[in-house]
C-alpha cells in the first residue's frame, strides 16, 4: 500500500476538486479549522456530481468570510457589495434565465445587512440556490454580534452576552416561502453534499444552511475551543430530524442543533409565474426574454 | 470503527483499499481527518510544514479503505485518496481473514 | 448596430419625458430594468412595465432602491442591456451599487427624475440639486457620465446616447432628468429602427483560457465577457488586478482606480456636448441644462432685447464637465451666469473652469418650481456691468 505524503515543493498528484478551483489562490484565507472550505468541497463535489453544465453556473457571494467563495471556485463567479448577493444574484437570474445561480454568503451578510432581500427573494421563489454558511458572529470585521449569535454568546459588540433574540433561519426562510430549507453543519459532509446536490437538481428559492466553526472569533470569544471542539460539539449534540417543524429548531446557545431537510415542495418559480401570467394576459402577444437571454445581438 | 460482530459475508466481500495523498505545505493542522478517519489510518505528526502547521501522517496505511471522509472534510483542499493499486494476489493487498479480531486496524 | 425594431416604438407622439425615457430604453435595446417605485419617475417604470412583455424584456420591481441597483448590475452581467430608474431618495440609496457599478466597469443607466431635496424635500416637484451627487455620490475615485434632456424628446433621444456611452465606456452613467421634464407632455418623434445606431456590448472574441476579465492593452477598455458564455471569470468590488482577483496594494489600487478615473478623464473631450449660441462676441454667458435651460433661453433674449451681448450655453453632457471650453471661454467674457433649481452646483464647476478669468453669478432656487425669467435677466444685467 503505497503513500505518498508529498514533500515540499514536489506534487505528483493534485486534489480532485482542482479543475473547479482557482488553483492559484490557494492556500485560501480562511483560518486553520474555520468550516468554510469543507463548505467549498462539498459544493464543489455536488456541482460535478450533478452533472450539470458548469459553464452556466455563476455564484455569487457577499461580503465577509463566507463572501470570498466566489472567489476559488473556477466558475463565473462575482464578489458583490454587502448583503446584496440575492438581489445581484436575481439580475443574472432574470437577465439570462439559463444560467445556474448560487449565492454562497454568511450569515450576516444574508440575513443581516441582507436580510429584506432574502425575504423577498424567498417570497418570489426567484430560481437560486443560496448556501448560508453560519457562523453565528461578523467573522471578518472581528467578531461582533450577528442576527444569528445565540443568545448569551459573547462578541465585540455584546461583550457582556448577547441580549437579543436570534433569527431561526430555516423558519424564517421557510415562512418567506423557500421551496427547499435544509440545515446542516460542516461536519454533515456527506448529508451536505447529497442534500446541495439535490437542491441542484430542483428549481426555486432553495435554502441550506450549513453551521460552521469560527475558530478565530465566535469560539475563541465564547471559549469553546478550535474547530475541532466545534465539530466534536457538532458530533455530540447534532440531532437529524427531517421533516422537523421549522419553529422548532432553533439554536440557543451550545444547545443541540437540530439539521436536516425541512422543506421540499415544488412550487412555480418567478419566471413561472411571470410566463404563466403574461402568457394568459396576453396570449400572442406576449414575447418572453429567450433562455439565452435580454443580450441584443447584431442584426 | 469495532464492529460487535464480523459481518456473515465478510469473507466475500472486497473491502476497497485506498491510498491517501497528503499535500502537505496546503495544510493548517486542523485535525479533522485524524479526528473523523473511521479507520484511525492517520495521527498528527510532530514535524512542521512550511507554514508552521502540524501536517497529519499516515500511521495505518494499509487500513485505508477510500472511503474519501477526509477528503470531503479537510478545508484546505490538502488530502484526498485514490483507490489503491493492488498487488498480485489478494486484490486489495490486506487481509480478509477473520480471524483476527474484528475491527482492528489492518496494518 | 442598429436597433431592434421590437422595441422601437416608430412615429409621433405626444408623450411625457418619463414615458419617453422608457421609450428611449426600449429603442436602445435595454431589456432588464429592476426599479422601485418614486415619484415623480415611476412614469418610466410603468411605461416598461406595460411594455415590456410583448417586447422580450423582463421587469421586476425590486423590494428596494438598493436590490435595484444590485440586479441592474448582475443583470449587465449578462450581456443585456439594463437601467434603474429613480429619484433623489432612491439615488441615495443606489450609491452603494452605483460604486459597485463603476469599480466591475459595468454598463447600465442610471435615471434620476430629480426633485426637491434634500431627504423627502419636495415629491412631486422639481429640482436639480443631484448634479453634484451624480459625479461624487458613492465613496472613493470613480468617474461616470451624466446627461441633462431639457425636452420629452431628448428623454428619449438622449436616453439612447446614454447607454450607447455606457457600452463604449463601461461606466453607469446617470440620466438626469427634473421632474418638469418628466411630467411635461410634448412632441417626441421616433425613428424607424434602421436610423437609431446602437452600440453592441463590446465582447471578447479570446478563447476563455486566454481571457483576463480586466486586461487591456495601449489605453483600450477590457473586453466584456458574458456570464454563462463559459469564461469562468471573476469580478469584485474589491481592487483588483487583471484577472478580476483581489490585490490589496496600492501599486494595484493606482491600476485600477487609475484606469476608472482616466477612461472618462482621458476621452472628456470626445464625451462632452454642449450648445452654444452667440457666444463668440458675448459679454455674459449664461450657463444652463435641463429645464432650466428653457426658462433661460428667454432670460437671454430679454438681455439681448435690452442691448446687452448675451451667450447661451446649454449643457447636454453635464459629466465631464466642459472645462476646456468653459476656461476657453472665460477668457473673452466678462462673466458667467449660472441659474440652476439648486444652491449652487454647476456654478461651481463653471468657476472653477474660469479659473478666475471670468466672474461667476450663481442664481439660485430651492426648488419646487422653475425660475422665472426675470430672475435670471436681473443677474444677466447685472452682470453686464
Amino acid at each position: 500500500m503505497t503513500v505518498a505524503t508529498n514533500p515540499t515543493g514536489s506534487q505528483e498528484r493534485e486534489h480532485p476538486s482542482a479543475p473547479l478551483l482557482r488553483m492559484e489562490r490557494i492556500p485560501h484565507v480562511w483560518c486553520p479549522s474555520c468550516g468554510i472550505g469543507t463548505v467549498v468541497k462539498c459544493y464543489a463535489t455536488a456541482l460535478e456530481r450533478s452533472g450539470v453544465d458548469l459553464d452556466k453556473v455563476s455564484v455569487v457571494s457577499g461580503i465577509g468570510c463566507s463572501g470570498r467563495v466566489a472567489g476559488y471556485l473556477k466558475l463565473d463567479g462575482f464578489h458583490t457589495t454587502h448583503g446584496r448577493a440575492i438581489p445581484f444574484a436575481t439580475g443574472l437570474k432574470l437577465g439570462r434565465p439559463e444560467l445556474l445561480v448560487t449565492v454562497i454568503s454568511g450569515d450576516g451578510d444574508l440575513v443581516g445587512i441582507g436580510g429584506n432581500h432574502f425575504i423577498h427573494a424567498a417570497r418570489r421563489n426567484i430560481d437560486l440556490l443560496v448556501i448560508l454558511i453560519n457562523n453565528f458572529i461578523y467573522g471578518m470585521t472581528g467578531g461582533q454580534n450577528a442576527p444569528t449569535t445565540p443568545p448569551g454568546a459573547r462578541s465585540s459588540t455584546m461583550p457582556l452576552g448577547n441580549f437579543e433574540t436570534p433569527f431561526s433561519l430555516p423558519h424564517l426562510a421557510a415562512s418567506s416561502g423557500a421551496s427547499y430549507v435544509a440545515r446542516w453543519t460542516c461536519l454533515h459532509i456527506r448529508r451536505l453534499t447529497w442534500s446541495i446536490e439535490e437542491a441542484i437538481g430542483k428549481r426555486g428559492f432553495r435554502f441550506i444552511e450549513v453551521i460552521a466553526p469560527c475558530p478565530t472569533l465566535y469560539a475563541r470569544l465564547n471559549k469553546l475551543g478550535s474547530g475541532l471542539d466545534a465539530m466534536r460539539f457538532y458530533h455530540d449534540t447534532a440531532e437529524i430530524r427531517n421533516g422537523a417543524d421549522t419553529r422548532e429548531v432553533d439554536v440557543e446557545f451550545q444547545s443541540p442543533i437540530i439539521c436536516g431537510k425541512f422543506v421540499d415542495e415544488e412550487r412555480p418559480t418567478f419566471l413561472d409565474l411571470m410566463h404563466d401570467h403574461y402568457s394568459k394576459q396576453l396570449g400572442d402577444r406576449y414575447v418572453p426574454m429567450p433562455p439565452e437571454g435580454g443580450m441584443l445581438h447584431e442584426r | 470503527m469495532r464492529y460487535w460482530r464480523v459481518p456473515l459475508d465478510a469473507g466475500q466481500v472486497e473491502t476497497p483499499g485506498g491510498e491517501v495523498h497528503i499535500l502537505v505545505d496546503r495544510c493548517k493542522g486542523c485535525a479533522f481527518c485524524v479526528e473523523y478517519c473511521p479507520r484511525q489510518v492517520l495521527e498528527m505528526s510532530r514535524t512542521f510544514n512550511r507554514k508552521g502547521y502540524h501536517p497529519p501522517e499516515i500511521v495505518a496505511s494499509g487500513a485505508c479503505v477510500n472511503c474519501g471522509l477526509c477528503e470531503m472534510i479537510c478545508p484546505e483542499f490538502a488530502i484526498f485518496c485514490i483507490e489503491a493499486v493492488s498487488s498480485a494476489g489478494n486484490p486489495n493487498g490486506v487481509s480478509t481473514s477473520v480471524g483476527a479480531e474484528a475491527g482492528e486496524a489492518r496494518r | 448596430m442598429k436597433a431592434d425594431p421590437a422595441g422601437v416604438l416608430t412615429g409621433s407622439h405626444y408623450l411625457d419625458g418619463d414615458f419617453a425615457c422608457g421609450e428611449g430604453a426600449m429603442a436602445a435595446g435595454c431589456r432588464f430594468v429592476a426599479g422601485y417605485p418614486i415619484t415623480p419617475s415611476t412614469e418610466v417604470v410603468e411605461r416598461i412595465a406595460r411594455r415590456f412583455p410583448t417586447i422580450g424584456g423582463t421587469f421586476i420591481q425590486m423590494e428596494d432602491e438598493l436590490a435595484s441597483m444590485a440586479a441592474v448590475v448582475g443583470g449587465a452581467w449578462t450581456g443585456s442591456k439594463t437601467m434603474t430608474v429613480t429619484s433623489g431618495p432612491g439615488f441615495s440609496l443606489m450609491m452603494e451599487n452605483i460604486g459597485l457599478a463603476a469599480m466591475m466597469e459595468t454598463p447600465c443607466v442610471v435615471v434620476n427624475v430629480q426633485r426637491g431635496g434634500p431627504s423627502t424635500g419636495l415629491p412631486t416637484m422639481v429640482g436639480q440639486g443631484d448634479v453634484m451627487q451624480a459625479r461624487w455620490g458613492s465613496h472613493g475615485d470613480y468617474e461616470v457620465i451624466a446627461l441633462s434632456p431639457q425636452s420629452p424628446q431628448e428623454a428619449f433621444d438622449l436616453t439612447i446616447d446614454a447607454f450607447n456611452l455606457a457600452e463604449i465606456y463601461r461606466v453607469p452613467v446617470m440620466f438626469l432628468m427634473d421632474e418638469c421634464v418628466g411630467h411635461m407632455t410634448e412632441k417626441v418623434v421616433i425613428p424607424k429602427a434602421e436610423a437609431i445606431d446602437i452600440e453592441p456590448r463590446r465582447l471578447t472574441r479570446k478563447k476563455p483560457e486566454d481571457f483576463d476579465p480586466y486586461q487591456v492593452s495601449d489605453n483600450e477598455l477590457p473586453e466584456f465577457a458574458r456570464a454563462g458564455d463559459g469564461y469562468r471569470f471573476h469580478t469584485t468590488g474589491l481592487t483588483h488586478d487583471e484577472h478580476g482577483y483581489p490585490v490589496m496594494s496600492a501599486k494595484c489600487q493606482e491600476v485600477n482606480v487609475g484606469r476608472l478615473v482616466g477612461k472618462i478623464r482621458d476621452n472628456a473631450e470626445s464625451i462632452v456636448r454642449f450648445e452654444e449660441d452667440g457666444v463668440e462676441d458675448a459679454d455674459v454667458v449664461v450657463v444652463s441644462y435641463g429645464i432650466t435651460a428653457r426658462v433661460a433661453k428667454l432670460a437671454v433674449e430679454e438681455a439681448r432685447a435690452q442691448g446687452l451681448k448675451v451667450g447661451f450655453l446649454r449643457l447636454v453632457v453635464i459629466w465631464p464637465f466642459p472645462e476646456r471650453r468653459i476656461r476657453q471661454i472665460a477668457g473673452s467674457v466678462g462673466a458667467f451666469v449660472v441659474p440652476e433649481i439648486n444652491y449652487g452646483q454647476i456654478a461651481l464647476e463653471v468657476e472653477r473652469a474660469a479659473a478666475g478669468q471670468a466672474v461667476t453669478w450663481p442664481v439660485h432656487h430651492a426648488g419646487g418650481a422653475v425660475h422665472s425669467p426675470d430672475a435670471i435677466t436681473e443677474i444677466i444685467v447685472k452682470a453686464a456691468v
